[in-house]
């Protein structure tokens, strides 16, 4: 049945992907969007036995084959599933299956779209081997797999030069995390001496307080180990310093931005630090920079949500802060909180991305939201699911009851972690997440309020002929809206109820820190309601800005026009590394070119060698002048050192 | 009274000669007759060295080769002279400076 899961999307990707083009675009729908299905109902159908179940069995492995045997490395093909990998199986095949279904109708147009679903399969797959890994190495591999079918599926449009260079620079950022990713695996092979999950879990403790050789610096072992693996975490899920990739992702097809960047392979840095949660215990200072740079991302990103106009990039943002959210709570040590958060963030960032995908696809492919307004009335569903979506995003809901959207119980669990957290760096998460709330409240709003409500913008054209999406598009809304409102009611005591309750419901698939959840569970009350209070606040500065008075943003942005400009254009994030990065390694393949390409190896050794022979022989040829007494008088040298030679040396040398 | 004319002299008179008619071929840039008398000057001072060293060391063979080069001398100039006229009316000159077809 594991098996089923994960080969099923392959299958569906091989068939679209190579007989795309002879069974016809419908069938290769057809076939993969059944294979994931059926793929994601058996992951529902493995989570509640694993998960519920009376513990007995906590873990299944499944082996596939002998992968590799070299020396003292017996590595093995093993799918292995325990509740982490459970819930992440369900999150991925229920959002992929459902962009499946959804893809159907937002391709319909596109003429390669076989393509498009043998890739949107393939990815599937790269993340199911991702999530069921048992080794670093099989994680690894899903882990570059995923990379790749996110290169090929934002530069899907391969004929937009925008999408071609989003993909690459995707592909690059993702690199310099995947090298840090890399190096951590080396490191942890060294210093733990086995790939192999359980077995290099159970090294940790033995490990503790060794030192290794980096960058030819005693170092703490575990530290490197932790931070290495972090640094891949931070480029594929987009965190502050390597998150530039994500945004420019936008201009992949609309569905995969909601499958790909923002429910699933974003959240692949969230798994994988929830798995090798004992390697990061290992060392506070590791925890501490995963608390940090989670803070700083959910501020940051954050602050830039608010003045993006493009529909997608604030949503994109948006993801970028909650995955900001999700690695504050693992550097807390509240691992099932940040597990919490991917869950129930996949279905209502899904539930946005595919909501804007109606609507731009109900605007012909308008993106801006200048652009929109009032479409409340032409796509009242649209509009309801987006409702949905943003309420579930910013966290509506009641603190103390069991009242309130998916990502109110998910968001205030962190909340209350990062309060729980001893030190500055506890103060700091915290209050950046407040604050961050308070501005996912504000843009989420103003998204709403500038596409949907207010006066059109749009030209009469198009706004007269926007029109609700077809049912094979609304039909995955509706789903992902049930899972948007219900995701967190129904599993927080497992998440983040009782501890017992956590205890269950995980096993050992991850580690559960007993003291920070009930610090957390502990916290006063304006805690509680700090995230609330945050909402509210928005969500009235949204409303009064762009409904009750709409001059305001203008007249704010042109009293404090530095700070509009840095936030306008992403904290110069971008020109900074084009400073940095860019701009030098263009001098650098510039000099390497004129320099000593062109200058050093063609002109002066490949030409300058035929110059040279040239010139030679120019000196030579003027020998031959062409006049009698030039070549007698040779002749009569020749002749008179001859003689003399015979001479003086008997014709002896 | 003169002196003993020895074999020294005629090599002197030979060498003289034979120098005269080198540079006469190098110095010489006006027209190629000059040169063809020239190499006639050359020849004879090998002719004066041949009958020298027949006489000093008494053995004709030196003599008869000097008539044999006469011979060869008279028909090289022969030859030499006709060329230069065929080359006189192919080029329109026979100017040295302006002979040098074989240039590179």
């Amino acid at each position: 049945m594991i098996q089923a899961i994960v080969f099923f999307p392959l299958i569906g990707a091989l068939v679209a992907g190579l007989l795309g083009s002879r069974i016809g675009h419908r069938a290769s729908e057809i076939i993969t969007s059944t294979l994931l299905v059926i793929a994601a109902l058996l992951s529902w159908w493995v989570l509640f036995p694993i998960a519920f179940g009376d513990g007995a069995q906590e873990v299944i492995k499944v082996e596939i084959m002998r992968w590799i045997s070299v020396g003292d490395l017996d590595l093995r093909w093993v799918l292995r599933v325990d509740t982490l990998t459970a819930v992440m199986l369900v999150v991925v095949t229920s959002v992929s299956s459902l962009v499946h279904i959804y893809s159907i109708g937002y391709m319909a147009d596109d003429p390669s779209r076989s393509r498009f679903f043998a890739y949107l399969s393939l990815f599937t797959f790269a993340m199911l081997m991702l999530v069921t890994a048992d080794n670093f190495l099989q994680m690894f591999f899903g882990w570059e797999g995923v990379g790749l079918a996110s290169y090929l599926l934002i530069g899907f449009w391969y004929k937009k030069p925008s999408a071609n260079a989003a993909a690459i620079k995707a592909f690059v950022v993702n690199r310099v995390g995947d090298f840090g990713f890399a190096l951590g695996i080396f490191a942890a092979f060294i210093v733990l001496g086995t790939i192999d999950f359980d077995t290099a879990f159970s090294a940790v403790e033995g490990a503790k307080g060794t030192s290794i050789s980096f960058l030819s610096m005693n170092l703490d072992a575990m530290t490197v180990v932790a931070l290495l693996l972090f640094m891949g975490a931070m480029g594929k899920s987009a965190q502050f310093l390597l998150h530039t990739w994500l945004p420019d992702a936008m201009e992949g097809p609309t569905p995969v931005s909601a499958l790909i960047h923002a429910a699933t392979m974003v959240t692949a840095g969230v798994f994988m630090v929830a798995r090798l949660g004992p390697i990061f215990e290992a060392s506070a200072f590791a925890m501490t920079v995963v608390l940090v740079v989670g803070a700083t991302t959910a501020f940051v990103a954050a602050t830039i949500g608010l003045v993006q106009n493009d529909i997608k990039r604030v949503i994109a943002y948006s993801t970028m802060s909650q995955l900001g959210y999700m690695f504050v709570a693992l550097g807390a040590g509240a691992y099932s909180a940040g597990i919490f958060h991917l869950f129930t963030h996949a279905f209502f960032k899904a539930l946005l991305f595919l909501g804007a995908g109606a609507v731009i696809h109900a605007m012909h492919h308008e993106q801006d939201m200048r652009k929109m307004g009032g479409l409340r009335k032409k796509i009242p569903l649209t509009y309801a699911m987006m409702l949905i979506g943003t309420l579930a995003l910013t966290g509506v809901g009641i603190p103390g009851t069991s009242f309130g959207f998916a990502g109110f119980f998910s968001k205030d669990s962190i909340i209350e972690a990062a309060f729980a957290v001893d030190g500055w760096q506890g103060t700091f998460a915290f209050w950046s997440l407040v604050v961050a709330a308070l501005f996912t409240s504000f843009y989420s709003w103003r998204l709403i309020h500038l596409t949907f409500h207010g006066k059109s913008r749009a030209d009469a054209h198009t706004y007269e002929h926007a029109h609700e999406s077809p049912n094979v598009m609304m039909v995955p809304l509706y789903l992902l809206g049930v899972g948007a409102v219900l995701a967190g009611v129904l599993f927080y005591d497992q998440f983040f109820g009782k501890e017992k309750y956590i205890e269950a419901f995980f096993a050992h698939s991850i580690v559960i820190n007993a003291a920070i959840i009930d610090a957390a569970h502990h916290v006063p009350t304006w805690v509680k309601w700090s995230a609330t209070y945050a909402m509210i606040l928005g969500l009235f500065t949204a409303w009064f800005m762009y409904i009750v008075a709409p001059k305001t943003p203008a007249k704010l942005a042109s009293t404090m026009p530095w700070l509009y400009q840095f936030l306008l254009n992403k904290w110069y994030i971008d020109e900074l590394y084009d400073f940095l990065f860019v701009k030098p390694a263009f001098k650098v393949g510039n000099f390497l070119w004129k320099r000593f390409d062109d200058d050093l190896i063609d002109k002066t050794i490949v030409e300058g060698l035929g110059h040279r022979v040239q010139d030679i022989t120019n000196k030579i040829v003027k020998l031959q002048s062409g006049y009698l007494y030039h070549y007698a008088f040779v002749m009569l040298i020749g002749i008179a050192a001859l003689l003399t030679w015979v001479v003086v040396a008997g014709g002896m040398l | 009274m003169t002196p003993d004319i020895a074999i020294g002299h005629f090599l002197t008179v030979g060498a003289v000669l034979f120098t005269i008619g080198v540079f006469g071929i190098f110095l010489n840039r006006k027209n190629v007759i000059v040169i063809l008398m020239s190499v006639e000057l050359m020849l004879l001072a090998v002719n004066i060295n041949f009958v020298a060293f027949s006489g000093h060391l008494n053995d004709l063979a030196g003599q008869v080769f000097a008539l044999l080069i006469l011979t060869v001398a008279a028909a090289e100039a022969a030859i030499g002279l006709a060329i230069i006229v065929i080359f006189y009316r192919n080029r329109g000159s026979i100017a040295i400076d302006d002979i040098n077809v074989m240039k590179g």
